[in-house]
Parts: structure tokens; sequence; C-alpha cells
């Protein structure tokens, strides 16, 4: 589904991804972990064509198909979804109008009727009740006044409602308590199946008690330092980042 | 020369003539404005009061004296606004009358309506009972020129012209000096106006460069709610002038709820006075919705006259193409106790320009009070300019003021965030500039109205041009 292949990327002549190969397929997903300024953020925002990204070198591909030359919104179309580390407020937007239009545009890419406002609202307050979001709060502007919790409960609804092929998921249970994260890990579940694939960046291994991996990948300065299966994780909680960077170095 | 039946006329209104001579003093084309002086004496009813032929004449001169204003002089108030395209084309008064076609169609088109307000319908300035639909409910509505020639007008000649002073703004004067038409609504003690009564003031443009100078007298008695709405609505293309005079004046206790739509031709000019005087206690709620016109200047002044008193004044503005659209907002904390909150948004595309300034007095007196005034902008273009300059002059020291002004782009992480949606981003952008706007268009109670306005702009597409 995911290819990608040596990929380079720099901010204002900074490398910050030196050279990443990954694929991931259909049904699978691969946990992305390490520090911080590792280029986490970084990785998930090329993917999803944020623009102040120069790619210097590679490519990545989404089925077959080019992915750095799409626009931001074409590719969200096709199917790839970024759960934002730091969500964006849009003051006056309410979740209803935004997610509607959103659900409007990639439905009509797939080549589907627009749902009417019925039934659409239906599944709003359907996948609004199943993330234990407060429904008044999803009255309000999209995350204008939300809590960090709150926050990435909206994006959460925003994946289950346009269900991408690919969701990059960067850093969703940073800042969440233990509840949260429950509630969010079970929506991820409830979203993963054969067809689709996440990409779920973290920096904490405790979000992979809820989810299993089929892969780990770990991320150090920029490239993809080592990459196992689910044990992988546990070792690193063990072990701390550190301990794959003398690994490397030796 | 005027033919000799109408001479007994002119010898009553001297002042008008010189006004005319004033100003055409500097453009060639003063014949044109000689005639249409002469058509204008000619229609001035003989009969009308005393007390009005010498407001008018007193006006008239005070014009002359006066003139358009300028920036000159350290003229703080038109700083950022040249009246100049006024003062150097030829605007001729030419009252509608009631065999001027006007079709309903149109009007339902161009304005807001609900069969459950009443309406009042000014076709340039002047009353049209063919097209108004009075619903009685203890309230006096009616048009000026129905009751100003009733010696009897007592609340008139008391009230009239009292609140907007024209010794101090050629506008003003000017206005007054053609005052014959307009709208009169007094709410009795403890009555609530509970149906919207709407103004709506059409520049027909059934002639080319048409001046009006419409005028409305507003009074609350004690106790009492009113909702009124003002409509400024242009039905051609062709330019013309609308130099507009509305006196507010709340009694104790009264709340007015007041709305001002304007959506006048994109060649026309426009400029609106409104002044209000609150008593004790009344609250004077505002909100002017502002698209239409060329060159545009909403001045409004209110002056909180008694403890108690408060205004929250909001206001939407949108341009584009080269127009400019200027509000001035003068509050004058007179008492203690009092409370004025100014909010303004305006969107800005293409080459167009908005002024937004005024000042907030806070007299010495006016202690335990508090004011706040805030104008954000939107600049959807590189060549969009906004002049914004919120400013308030504090003498007490016990109150609360705060002020503020932005003026930026749409936020670029917005826009990915919705793209990284699926969202093209000329839906993100019409989305967003929707979101900035609905802040205020929410705040419309009347829902024909607030459903109106948000029609107005996102069928219009501000965001067209991106
Ligand atoms: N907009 C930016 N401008 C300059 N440097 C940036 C910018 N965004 C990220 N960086 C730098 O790139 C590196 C990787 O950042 P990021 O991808 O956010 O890491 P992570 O998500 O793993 O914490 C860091 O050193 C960070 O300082
Ligand atoms: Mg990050």
């Amino acid at each position: 589904m995911l290819e990608i292949r040596n990929l380079q990327v720099s901010i204002s002549t900074t490398e910050i991804l030196k050279g990443i190969n990954l694929n991931v397929q259909k049904g699978e997903v691969h946990a992305v972990m390490g520090p911080n300024g590792s280029g986490k953020s970084t990785l998930a925002n090329v993917l999803a064509g944020r623009p102040e990204y120069e790619v210097t070198h590679g490519a990545a591909l989404f089925e077959g198909q080019d992915l750095l030359g799409m626009t931001p919104d074409e590719r969200a179309r096709r199917g790839i979804f970024l759960a934002f580390q730091y969500p964006v407020e849009l003051p006056g937007v309410r979740n209803r109008q935004f997610l509607k239009a959103a659900l409007d545009s990639v439905r009509e890419h797939r080549g589907e009727d627009e749902l009417s406002v019925r039934d659409f609202n239906k599944i709003f307050d359907e996948a609004v009740q199943s993330l234990e979001i407060d429904p008044e709060l999803i009255k309000r502007s999209v995350n204008e006044g939300f809590s960090g919790g709150e926050k990435k409960r909206s994006e959460m609804l925003q994946l289950s409602l346009l269900n991408p092929k690919l969701a990059l998921l960067d850093e969703t249970d940073s800042g969440l308590d233990i509840d949260a994260l429950k509630t969010i890990s079970k929506g991820i579940n409830r979203h993963r199946n054969k067809h689709n694939a996440i990409l779920l960046i973290t920096h904490y291994q405790r979000i992979l008690n809820y989810i299993t991996p089929n892969q780990v990948h770990v991320l150090i300065d920029g490239s993809i330092a080592m990459s196992g299966g689910e044990e992988l994780a546990k070792e690193l909680e063990a072990k701390g980042y550190d301990w794959v960077k003398e690994d490397i170095r030796s | 020369m005027p033919k000799p039946a109408e001479q007994k006329q002119i010898q009553q209104y001297p002042n008008l003539r010189e006004i005319y001579i004033a100003l055409i003093r500097n453009y060639p084309s003063y014949k044109k404005y000689q005639s249409d002086y002469e058509t204008f004496v000619s229609q001035i009813n003989r009969s009308d009061p005393k007390w009005l032929r010498d407001t008018r004449s007193r006006a008239a001169t005070r014009f002359q004296e006066l003139g358009f204003p300028t920036a000159n002089h350290g003229n703080e108030r038109w700083k950022y606004t040249s009246v100049a395209p006024i003062a150097h084309s030829i605007f001729k008064y030419k009252p509608s009358t009631d065999t001027d076609e006007i079709n309903l169609d149109d009007i339902r088109h161009s304005t807001p309506h609900d069969k459950e307000w009443t309406k009042l319908v000014f076709a340039d300035g002047c009353y049209r009972q063919d097209l108004s639909h009075i619903h009685q409910n203890g309230t006096t509505i009616v048009s000026l020129s129905s009751c100003l020639k009733d010696p009897e007008s007592r609340i008139l000649k008391t009230h009239l012209a009292r609140y907007a002073d024209f010794e101090g703004d050629g506008f003003t004067a000017l206005n007054t000096a053609f005052l014959t038409d307009g709208a009169f609504i007094y709410v009795p003690d403890g009555i609530e106006s509970t149906r919207p009564i709407h103004l709506v003031f059409l520049s027909t443009g059934q002639s080319q460069h048409t001046a009006s100078y419409p005028r409305a007298l507003i009074m609350t008695g004690r106790n009492s709610k009113l909702t009124i709405i003002e409509s400024y609505v242009g039905l051609t293309d062709n330019p013309g002038l609308t130099n507009t005079v509305v006196e507010i004046a709340a009694g104790e206790n009264s709340k007015i709820e007041h709305y001002r739509l304007l959506a006048e031709s994109a060649e026309s000019f426009h400029i609106g006075t409104t002044r209000v005087n609150l008593s004790r206690d009344s609250f004077f709620s505002s909100i002017s919705i502002s698209r239409g016109a060329k060159l545009a200047r909403n001045d409004l002044n209110v002056i909180l006259g008694a403890p108690g008193s408060g205004c929250t004044i909001k206001g939407l503005y949108i341009t584009s193409d080269s127009q400019h659209i200027d509000n001035h907002i003068d509050i004058d904390h007179a008492t203690p106790h009092t409370s004025s909150d100014q909010y303004f948004k305006g969107v800005l595309t293409d080459q167009s320009r908005a002024v937004f300034s005024g000042r907030v007095l806070m007299r010495k007196n006016a202690q335990k009070s508090n004011a706040s005034q805030k104008d954000l902008n939107l600049l959807l273009s590189d060549k969009a300019r906004v002049n914004t300059k919120p400013s308030m002059e504090i003498y007490a020291d016990d109150v609360q003021a705060v002020h503020g002004a932005t003026a930026g782009a749409v936020a670029e992480d917005a826009l990915m965030y919705m793209r990284s949606r699926g969202i093209d981003k000329h839906t993100a952008m019409s989305l967003l500039v929707n979101g900035f706007t609905s802040e205020i268009i929410d705040e419309i109670k009347p829902a024909y109205l607030r459903g109106f306005v948000g029609k107005m702009f996102s069928a219009k597409g501000n965001i067209n041009h991106i």
C-alpha cells in the first residue's frame, strides 16, 4: 500500500530525514517509535503533503502511484489521513460542517453519492458516542477551546468518519489519561481491518499494550535504526532509546 | 433663471442657492447644480411649518460654510477616507414619485423580508406607501412627510435634528437642508414592539447620479423595546449618492436592537450618519453589515448620557474590487456606570480598502464604566489594505478599558489542516472565511435577516478571487 524508498527531506537546508525505506502492506499496523526530534512528525507530514518540507531525494508510492507530486487534498481524497500531533483550531468552522465537507469530497472521489444531511448526522452522532465525546463540545468550532485530549478524540472522530486506507497517527496517544487512551485504542482497533493500514507514530510503548503492531521501527536522527516485531517495543520500554543508539554505534 | 411663479419660494430659501454656489465654486459643471436646485425648491411644500423651514435654512447655511469634510488641518475623523470622488461628481436630487415603476420582486430579491415585519419602503428617500406594510401594535410608525406638515407635530419639532448636530458636519448639514421625508418611529412607555420594523431605503438608480437624503427619527419611551432594521439597497448599477441621517433617542430602561444592512450598488456612494442618545439604564445593541457601495462611511456616534446605559456595537464589512468602506464609531461615556463594547470584523479582497476608526471617550466622571473596542481583519489579497485605529481617551481613573486590532492573511496551518481532510483549497478558504464572518452573522436575531446576510456572503463568494 505504502512504499517509501530512500526518502530524504530537509527543512530550510537542514536535513531531517536521511534516507527512509519502509513498506507497509494492506492490513498491517506499523509502529514508528523514536525520541523527540528524531523526525517522526516530519515523516508523517511529508506523506500528508505539508508544504514546508523539501524532499531532496527518494520517492513515496501509495498504491503504486507517486504520492509526492499530489496536493494534500488529493492525497486525502485517495485515502491518506494524518492525525495531527497538534491539531489546528478552526474558529467559526463547525465540526459537522467541516466533516460533511470533507466526507463529501472523499465520497465524490470514490464515486459514491453525497450523504444526505440526515444520514450524515446519523453516522456522526454514532461516532461521537462511541468515542465518548461530549456532544455539547462537538457542537463548537473545530478544536476551538478543546483540551489536548479532546483534540485527539476529535482527530479520531474524523478518522472514523473518513475511513481512510492509510492512517498516519502522529502521537495520538500523547497527553491522554489511561481511560482516554483505552477509548482511542478501541477506536483504532475498530477501524483496523484487512483492507487498510496504519502508521502508528508514538514516543511511548504504552499504546502498544492495546494495539498490536505487525512491525516496529525505531527512528533515530532521521534514519530507521532498527526494525522488528512487537517485542522490540517492549525491549525499548525496558532499555530506552539510548540502547538503540549505542547498538548502532557498536 | 427660475420661472416667476417660483420666485417666492426661492426667496424663502436663499441659502439653498448658496449651498450650490459653494458646491460648484470648484467644479465646472455648476450649471447642472443650479437647475437641480431650482427643481428641489419647486418641490418643497409651502405649508411646511416654520421651524422646519428655519432648520433647513440654517443647515443649508452651515453646509455652505463647511463644505464636504477633508483630511486637511488635522481632521482625524476623515484622516483615511477622502470624499473627493463625491465632491467631484454631480449628484442630482431627484425624489422618486409614486408613479415610478418599482418591481416588488426586485425588492424581494434584494432585501431581507418577513411578512411578520413592518416594512417602510423609501425610494430615493421618498416614502412609498404602495410598497410598505405596517403592522399596528401601539407604536407610532409613520413617514416624516406625512407628519412634518402637521403643525401640531411638537415632538418632531423638539427632537428632529437635535441628536444629529449639523453644526460640525457637512454631510449632516446637507441632509438636513434637504429634510423632507423619512421615517418617524416612536414606541410609547411600556410597549414592547416585538415585530421588527424594517426601513428599506432603495436607491432606484432610475436616473444617473441621483442624490437622496433619507432621514429617520427613532424614539423609545420608558421600559419599552424596539427592534429596528435599516437596509440600504441599490436596485441598479447606476452610480448615486445616499446621504442618510438617523437619530435614535432611547428612553429610560428601554432596549433597542438595531441592524444596518448596506447593500448599495458597486458604483454608488453612501454616507450614513447615526446618532444615538441613551437615557438611564437603556441599552442599544447594533450590528452593521456593510457590503455594497464603492465608497461608504458608517459614522456612528453613541452618547452614554446617563448612568446604567450601555451599548454593544458590532459590525462586519466585506470589501472587494476598489471598494472603500469606512466605519467610524465614537462613543462618549459621559456618565458613571456606563458600558460600551465594540467588535468589528472585516474581510478584504482585491485592491479594496477599509477603515476602522473612532474614539472611545471616558470622561472624568465616567467612573465604574467599562469599554472595549476590537477590530479584526482578514486580508485575502496582497493589495487589500486596512487602516484600523481603535483609540481611547480616558480621563476617569476607575474604569476598565481594552482595545485591539489585527490584520492578517488566512492561517496557512488552518488551510493545510482542512486540505489534509480532502477539502480543496477553494472550499477550505470559503469555510474559513465563513467561519470568520459567522461570529458576527450568528448574532443577528431576526432569522430572515440572518439568513439573508448569510446567503449574501456565501453566494457572493468573497473568495472567488483566490
Ligand atoms: N518547521 C521546522 N523548522 C525547522 N526545524 C524543524 C521544523 N520542524 C521540525 N524541525 C526539526 O526537525 C527535527 C525533527 O522534528 P520532528 O519531525 O518534529 O521530530 P519528532 O516528531 O520525532 O519529535 C527536529 O530537530 C526539529 O527541530
Ligand atoms: Mg512529533
